[in-house]
């Protein structure tokens, strides 16, 4: 059983990690759906994307058989905080349902299935990039 | 889209912070709940979020007023609920089942947490519109 100050400071990693990667998310829509003019589709896709590779290669490289050592909080601060607060499932079936709701079948199958499999492929990209990583020499 | 404002990056951050420990507490306690080899917790989080947007979306349409304001948006929409469910961890535990040699597992998270989440969205939606009264506005 964890005490009670390790848990508070989990959670508090969780917490913070998943407050600044949730701004990151709206920021990042901000820049893709206001500034580049591109539709909001593409911002979910784009956080989901890359948070998908990030927590891959992350819990790759500082796991038990990673180069990094990283202690608990730091590990949840990335892995459940920031990629969990940047990627989200819940726009993702929004934006889902509103297609279907508009009566645009394709759309919303194309996009599902895309977002999906891009995210589980760049989960599989980190995954091997690390991978690499940790097999390459120390460095002395 | 409106202008990026100061207020609506605090909104985003404070519900981040509390969708994210929602989200760290939930699978958590449905982990150790039903055991940890199949990840009930992050589908029980997706899923819960899911059904939640799902009727936000049928409030703001139904609705409308509070339910369909920025401050809604920013702090529940984009910050808690977007904070609260994940594609990163859906995606880490999806390729580790894989990884295990679980192959059918993995197939049926991903089917299950697509299907499942869209289909709770569209319940969420539909159970308030049902229960509100006639939509008025646009859906999301």
């Amino acid at each position: 059983m964890m005490d009670r100050q390790a848990a508070m400071r989990l959670y508090l990693a969780v917490g913070c990690g998943a407050a600044i990667g949730s701004l990151t998310r709206f920021l990042s829509g901000y820049v893709i759906v206001s500034l580049l003019g591109l539709n909001a589709l593409w911002s979910t896709a784009f956080v989901n994307v890359v948070g998908s590779w990030i927590i891959m290669a992350f819990a790759t490289l500082t796991g038990p058989d990673g180069r990094m050592m990283v202690g608990a909080a730091s590990r949840n601060f990335v892995m459940a905080g920031f990629c969990g607060g940047l990627t989200t499932f819940s726009a993702m079936s929004l934006d889902t349902f509103i297609l279907l709701f508009e009566g645009d079948l394709p759309l919303a199958a194309t996009y599902l299935i895309s977002v999906v499999g891009l995210s589980l492929a760049a989960a599989w990209l980190g995954y091997l990039m690390a991978s690499r990583l940790n097999r390459l020499p120390a460095d002395r | 889209m409106k202008a990026m404002t100061l207020v609506a990056c605090a909104l985003v951050l404070i519900g981040g912070f509390l969708g994210g420990i929602s989200r760290f507490f939930l699978s958590g306690v449905v982990g150790r709940g039903v055991g940890e080899t199949f990840p009930w917790g992050t589908l029980a989080v997706n899923v819960s979020g899911a059904l939640a947007i799902g009727a936000l979306a049928g409030a703001a349409r139904a609705v409308g007023g509070i339910f369909a304001s920025d401050l809604v948006r920013d702090l529940i929409v984009v910050g808690l609920f977007g904070g609260y469910t994940t594609v990163s961890s859906f995606c880490l535990q999806t390729l580790n089942l894989a990884l295990d040699g679980e192959g059918r597992l993995a197939a049926f998270n991903v089917v299950a947490s697509s299907v499942l989440c869209v289909l709770f969205v569209a319940l969420g939606f539909w159970a308030v519109v049902w229960v509100a009264g006639p939509a008025t506005g646009p859906a999301g």
